[in-house]
């Protein structure tokens, strides 16, 4: 095998679930302020997804206070203590960036059907 | 001791520290290298150790090559054949094998290769002049202006910085730190760019 993709590999955190663009996530990523360390929750829909080993990132939205905030978080960052899947959207297509467009009602996704129900 | 290994570049990643800090790096495969021929002060005038790397076969050498590897006592042929300067080549043995293991992790080193070729470029790639006013009626975008006076010196000054070929020159790039190094892969991780394509041949010194 390359040697690059064996070498990231050993990096690649191969606990994380699977989740989609369309998927409401809430992220608890570790924050150290000074010698404390704290978890902070960041819940939002998964917009995109890109790139491969450990240069793969993605992104999540959500609407804090009326404002549109996107964070991107780099997806093998030991940084992430947990990523927790709320929900599947039924999306069409991998980038989400129409609901940067859409507020309120406008913005919701649909939840996706899933063969337990 | 050598202070020194031939490798080739494989590629670059990154690489994630304890404390979540991303950190780019680029993979060598550094040797293993063979020592071919020792250069003596009472033979050669100087002290230095050439060295093989990327084995291959004795028929795919050229007959002269042939003819030094066989004078030399060695089973195989190498794509790169480097001379590197040692202090006392003497402590060295035809045949001796290099390897990354003389790195330890934390350490510093210089690596030089060979840039990849841009072909001819202009002087706002090659040199990084500024450019001039894309609008507003300017004809001069990417122009290297004026290049000197007039009726004196009535020529240009050697060396101006002009348009030309650019890249495929040697480069050396100092004080890489090593990440990590696994001499059972003959891998040697670097932080930071190596100059040169990926497959291209670097040669990795230990600096200072």
């Amino acid at each position: 095998m390359d040697s690059v993709v064996q070498l990231s590999r050993e990096q690649m955190r191969a606990d994380l679930p699977d989740f989609r663009p369309g998927d409401t996530v809430e992220v608890h990523v570790r924050i150290v302020e000074g010698d404390k360390e704290r978890i902070q929750v960041f819940k939002g829909v998964v917009i995109r997804k890109r790139g491969a080993l450990t240069g793969a990132t993605f992104t999540v939205r959500k609407v804090s206070y009326g404002v549109g905030v996107e964070r991107i978080f780099p997806l093998h960052s030991p940084n992430i203590e947990r990523i927790v899947v709320l929900s599947r959207g039924r999306v069409r297509r991998s980038r989400l960036y129409y609901l940067r467009q859409r507020s309120g009602k406008a913005a919701r996704l649909k939840e996706k059907r899933t063969a337990t129900g | 001791m050598l202070n020194g290994i031939i490798g080739r570049k494989i590629g670059m990643t990154r690489i994630f520290e304890a404390d979540g800090q991303s950190v780019p790096v680029t993979v060598i495969e550094a040797g293993p290298c063979f020592v071919v021929q020792k250069k003596l002060t009472a033979t050669d005038g100087y002290e230095a150790v050439q060295l093989g790397f990327a084995r291959r076969s004795l028929a795919k050498a050229n007959k002269p090559e042939r003819g030094h590897l066989e004078k030399h006592g060695s089973k195989s042929a190498f794509e790169v054949l480097k001379e590197m300067r040692v202090a006392d080549a003497g402590a060295f043995e035809e045949g001796q094998e290099i390897t990354v293991e003389q790195f330890a992790i934390g350490e510093r080193v210089t690596i030089t290769g060979t840039s990849k070729g841009k072909g001819f470029q202009g002087t706002v790639k090659r040199h990084g002049f500024r450019r001039g006013p894309m609008s507003h009626g300017s004809m001069s975008h990417r122009a290297p202006g004026s290049i000197g006076a007039s009726a004196f010196p009535s020529r240009v000054i050697k060396g101006k910085r002009l348009p030309g070929h650019m890249g495929n020159e040697r480069v050396t790039v100092k004080n890489l730190e090593i990440i990590d190094v696994r001499p059972e892969d003959n891998l040697l991780v670097v932080k930071g760019a190596v100059p040169g394509p990926r497959q291209g041949i670097v040669l990795i010194r230990k600096a200072g």
